[in-house]
């Protein structure tokens, strides 16, 4: 370790480089599932041990490495197992298929009893029961017919799926071999800086082949022998597959580009696909063409009209989008809280159609309500990640579960979630935070973040005299209820409005803001005017303590807050509500030359915030991408 | 969606009572030549609820409709049906299926609504606001109350008390008071802890209740099974319902989250509280929240439960075929001005004649009429905005204005008639002058008289 380390800090001062490496190891092997490929930041990780986890040819070659006896062992497991199972399915099913008419009669004989029924659904529903059910049977029995070839037909679906598995993993060996082929280059490179340094390879390689076991950085030490000599091998073979992955691989680990709505042909393609029905507002600020906007005042009863029509929709998930598009729930954690629980719910409900496995029906289920969510409300990056989250927790189920198992380990992981990145989170947070409040201070918070309340209440809980100023601003006016919860506890309160900040702002000794994200390069993303409430509180040298849940860290960098944002609803700034006398706007707000533009969120520099508060500790914002690097891997992978 | 639909289909209606009988039970009351029960489990089966329990008075009658359900529908619904006794009410018919319904929501759509307002839109508001009632209403039709000189003028004196009295709360998303048309002559009964809890009351009497709800089935349940004398659910159980969202004996909230708390581990309550407390703190709270944490602040004390509206836009159209003045309105209206209400037929044309009419000559069909297959009209004839039926045989010289004929009826050469509804199988001899009249089924009149205003119907043997 030493050597190394004093090699490091001579050779290369990059001391963010020390977040990149130190900690990966542990849970780098126990994920070496072919899932992990779908997150940007694996790739950046530059992991040799699991590229050689995986595949048996380079596998076979790198000395250092723990072969991976389980893994193909579970793989035959698993053929096996469908081989078995899948006569059985299709047994059952045709069974059901005879079942089926009877178990009408059965309802109606039911009913029959008790009150005069009269069922007149015969003829009427038979047929279309029927219908339904009689060409799904006639495949099966196609499938049931052949059936010694059924099996391998069924094998073959089995075949086909462990074909699908296997342009996964040749792809993701090429990937490997190309990612290898990168760091056998770039470790070639540090070797030989190391090597001018004057410092024994061999002793480094040796000090590392000791920890091994311990550290995956020796590892990659010793890599550049074995995997030159591999690389050299596998060379040939590399260049012909590898050349095109890239290149693929590249437009799978860039973020998925958000659509700009100035692009008309988009637009259309994205409106055709769309459930809720979106009508673009014409009259759009100049500089935030590129967001959608829509005609709030449609979209509800539309979406409403059309309650029976989703079938596909879950009632749950439906009726959060209901609330989401009718802004009744609102807030990061409620909103990914609501979704959760709805998604929850789907999962309960949720059975896997026939000849189609769990893991991929399900995370199309799912992809589908998150894109029905969008259209209801454009999706907050907390939410982006709880949704990675469970993407990856589906996508890693072991295939030996059953449903019902695999339904109750996922319903148990939503709730896990909810409980340790957003609950305990919060809870740690306010433990951290009032160690901050201090008898005799005044604290002033904006809007009304969930975390601040619970530290605020906690705080005078603990006995700490302090008043808290809100400051709200139009057009939601949340502040007004986290100042009714306030006062009701009994905190002294002043309450005011953000035009008045820079006048109340002399008397404040710290300013507590929520956030709806934290992007990697400190800047805060949060409600409108958060910015601006910052910017006084550095102006008046008062600390900004921004409170955030580390689920809500996101690996983006922001500098404005126009290249993604969110645009609300013009007619809540154009009109006030409640006050039927100030009309002034009546009539004008489809006016060619009136634009109306009511942002939902800002960009708070990271030069504004002196610390930020989250579940890992006290942190400044420059460190932010420590916490996004080291622990992402933990929100999505335990 | 876990949405249960009942229909109730009524028999008789006292209301209609010459063109209702025996053979033709108010649900299948012909309007534009449909029963009239059609165009409910049209819009429903459009709405892609194909599950349905359409409940009939009567065991004649739900023979009837079963016939003719299952003639009519025979692709798409899958309808079953349940006839109860007579005056029972709608609470009484809903009492009498309780054990049926097994959904978590219950719809009930009464049987003479013909409207366009998709039932989905009412299901969607009651799950947004997890209400234990919704309700639909629409705006007062406009058109029945003003040019009412036409017909049925029998029920003239009555239609002043038909309106509701509706109280709604300032975002017009809840309901807050709900009087039906016989109350409003006594004195109306506001809640005060109701007006105070929000503040702001909007009493509107331009709305309509179209008897279009959506419940939450354990709350209508419950109120059934407590409240014995409940008849109507219009008079009794949703006033009921609305009366006492502030002082709940429903339980539903209660019951429910209890339930849900109780499944949860121990352990883990207190986090589920937490969640349940950012999530309630995340909404804007409706004044029920309020009201329930108003007295000591923390818990929720009292037990409430939402009553919802969805008001209908006024573009669409709504009306219940609950008098004959409706019943002239609605066949007037679905011909014209609301025929996409008929989806099937063309509506490129302004009138609707069916595949095999025989025509005279120089017989003229005005726009916004429907003629029935079969019938046949003879020479120099005139028909002007009314339905006629299948099987008609009418002579040479008719005139028919602003009327409805039913099937299989016989009118002789030179009658005119005006504002008129001919049931089935009636016989009108030659130059018979009928206006504003209402001829009962079977009826004959014989030739050469004149009425005017006046119901006529076969003498009860």
């Amino acid at each position: 370790m030493d050597p190394r380390r004093s090699a490091r800090t001579v050779s290369d001062p990059k001391v963010r480089q020390v977040g990149f490496f130190t900690p990966a190891a542990p849970p780098e092997r126990s994920c070496s599932d072919p899932p992990r490929q779908l997150d940007p930041i694996q790739s950046l990780s530059p992991s040799s041990a699991q590229v050689n986890d995986h595949s048996p040819s380079v596998d076979s070659v790198s000395p250092v490495m723990i072969p991976p006896p389980p893994h193909n062992n579970s793989d035959t497991l698993f053929r096996t197992d469908l081989q078995v199972t899948s006569p059985k399915t299709a047994f059952s099913y045709s069974a059901k298929t005879v079942t089926l008419p009877t178990e009408n009669e059965d309802v109606t004989s039911s009913l029959s009893p008790s009150r005069k029924v009269v069922t007149v659904k015969s003829s009427s529903s038979y047929p279309c029961v029927k219908a339904s059910s009689v060409p799904a049977s006639e495949l099966t029995t196609v499938s049931v017919v052949n059936l010694p070839p059924g099996i391998s037909e069924k094998a073959g679906g089995a075949s086909v799926e462990v074909l699908n598995d296997r342009p996964v993993s040749s792809k993701s060996l090429k990937e490997k071999t190309s990612k290898a082929e990168r760091r056998a280059l770039q470790e070639a490179q540090r070797a030989a800086k190391a090597a001018a340094k004057a410092e024994g390879t061999k002793a480094s390689s040796a000090a590392s082949k000791v920890v091994t076991s311990a550290n995956t950085k020796p590892s990659k030490a010793a890599k550049p022998s074995s995997q030159k000599n591999d690389g050299s091998q596998v060379a040939a073979f590399e260049k012909k597959v590898g050349d095109r992955a890239p290149e693929k691989d590249r437009k799978k680990d860039a973020p998925h580009p958000r659509m700009q709505y100035d692009d008309t042909s988009r637009v259309e393609k994205a409106k055709k696909r769309a459930v809720v029905k979106q009508t673009e507002v014409r009259n759009r600020v100049e500089l935030f063409r590129h967001l959608p906007q829509y005609e709030h005042g449609t979209q509800l009863p539309d979406l409403e009209t059309k309650f029976f029509e989703l079938d596909p929709m879950h009632p749950a998930v439906y009726k959060v989008g209901l609330q989401y598009l009718s802004g009744d729930i609102w807030g990061g954690n409620a909103r990914c809280i609501a979704m959760f629980q709805a998604f929850k719910e789907a999962i309960k409900d949720y059975s896997t159609p026939p000849e189609k496995t769990l893991i991929r029906d399900l995370t199309a289920r799912i992809s589908s309500y998150v894109s029905f969510l969008i259209e209801c409300r454009p999706l907050s990056n907390s939410m982006g990640n709880a949704i990675k989250f469970l993407k990856n927790r589906i996508a890693k189920l072991p295939l030996v579960l059953s449903e019902s198992e695999a339904k109750a380990t996922l319903m148990s992981d939503v709730d896990r979630f909810i409980n340790e990145k957003i609950i305990i989170a919060e809870k740690v947070i306010v433990k951290h935070a009032v160690t901050k409040i201090r008898d005799g201070d005044v604290l002033l918070t904006y809007g009304a973040s969930s975390v601040v309340e619970m530290i605020l209440l906690h705080a005078h809980e603990l006995g700490k005299q302090f008043r808290v100023v809100v400051v709200d601003s139009r057009p939601k006016l949340e502040g007004q209820l986290l100042l009714r919860r306030l006062v009701r506890k009994g905190l002294s309160c002043t309450y005011t409005h953000v035009n008045a900040v820079s006048c109340i702002m002399q008397e404040v000794t710290r300013v507590f803001l929520g956030a709806s994200s934290v992007l990697s390069n400190g800047t805060v993303y949060s409600r409108v005017g958060t910015a601006c409430v910052a910017m006084v509180a550095h102006a008046f040298r008062v600390p900004v303590l921004v409170c955030c849940e580390a689920y809500k860290f996101h690996e983006r960098v922001q500098l404005d807050s126009i290249c993604f944002n969110e645009l609300g609803n013009p007619e809540a700034i154009s009109k006030v509500h409640g006050r039927e006398d100030i009309n002034y706007l009546d009539g004008f707000v489809n006016q060619e030359k009136l634009q109306l533009l009511n942002l939902v969120y800002d960009a708070t520099p990271s030069d504004y915030i002196s610390m930020i508060i989250t579940d890992y500790g006290m942190i400044p914002p420059t460190s932010v991408p420590v916490i996004v690097r080291e622990y992402r891997r933990e929100h999505l992978w335990s | 969606m876990d949405f249960q639909v009942v229909v109730l289909a009524g028999g008789n209606s006292k209301n209609l009572n010459p063109l209702v009988s025996k053979d033709v039970p108010k649900p299948l009351l012909p309007v534009a030549n449909r029963p009239v029960l059609y165009y409910v489990l049209h819009q429903l089966g459009q709405s892609n609820l194909k599950d349905l329990i359409v409940v009939v008075e009567g065991e004649d009658a739900a023979l009837l409709v079963g016939g003719w359900i299952s003639k009519t529908f025979v692709d798409g619904l899958h309808v079953e049906i349940a006839a109860v006794p007579e005056d029972i009410g709608t609470a009484g018919a809903l009492r009498a299926i309780s054990h049926h319904l097994t959904a978590k929501d219950i719809l009930v759509v009464s049987g003479d609504l013909v409207s366009d307002v998709p039932p989905g839109a009412v299901a969607a508001t009651h799950r947004r606001h997890d209400a234990a009632l919704t309700a639909m209403l629409c705006s007062v039709p406009v058109s029945g109350s003003s040019d009412s000189g036409s017909s049925g003028g029998k029920d003239k004196t009555k239609k002043s008390g038909r309106y509701n009295i509706i109280g709604l709360d300032p975002c017009k998303q809840f309901l807050l008071h709900i009087a039906t048309g016989d109350e409003i002559e006594k004195d109306s009964r506001l809640q005060k802890h109701i007006l105070h809890a929000v503040g702001q009351m909007e009493i509107r009497s331009d709305l309509m209740d179209a008897h279009m709800y959506a419940f939450k089935r354990s709350a209508l349940q419950e109120v059934l099974d407590q409240k014995d004398t409940f008849q109507s659910l219009k008079q009794d159980v949703v006033p009921y319902l609305v009366r006492s969202q502030l002082k709940s004996e429903v339980l539903l909230n209660g019951i429910s989250q209890a339930e849900e708390n109780g499944n949860e581990k121990l352990s883990s309550l207190n986090n589920q509280v937490l969640v349940y407390q950012i999530l309630a703190n995340a909404s804007t709270p409706s004044f029920h929240e309020r009201y329930s944490m108003e007295p000591d602040g923390s818990s929720q004390s009292r037990k409430t439960h939402k009553c919802c509206a969805y008001i209908a836009s006024n573009s669409s159209y709504c009306v219940r075929l609950n008098s004959i003045q409706a019943f002239m309105d609605i066949n007037r209206d679905v011909t014209g001005e609301a025929d996409h209400l008929l989806s099937d037929t063309s509506s490129d044309r302004d009138n609707i004649i069916g595949p095999s009419p025989k025509l005279g000559a120089k017989t003229t069909v005005g726009p916004q009429c429907i003629l029935g297959e079969g019938s046949e009209i003879g020479d120099k004839c005139q028909v002007k905005r009314s339905v006629i039926g299948r099987h008609c045989r009418i002579g040479s010289h008719v005139k028919i204005v602003n009327s409805v004929v039913m099937n299989h009826v016989t009118i002789g050469d030179g009658c005119i008639i005006q504002g008129s509804v001919i049931c089935n199988n009636v016989q009108l001899q030659e130059r018979v002058v009928l206006k504003d009249c209402l001829v009962g089924a079977g009826f004959v009149v014989t030739m050469g008289n004149e009425y005017k205003g006046e119901s006529l119907a076969r003498k009860e043997k």
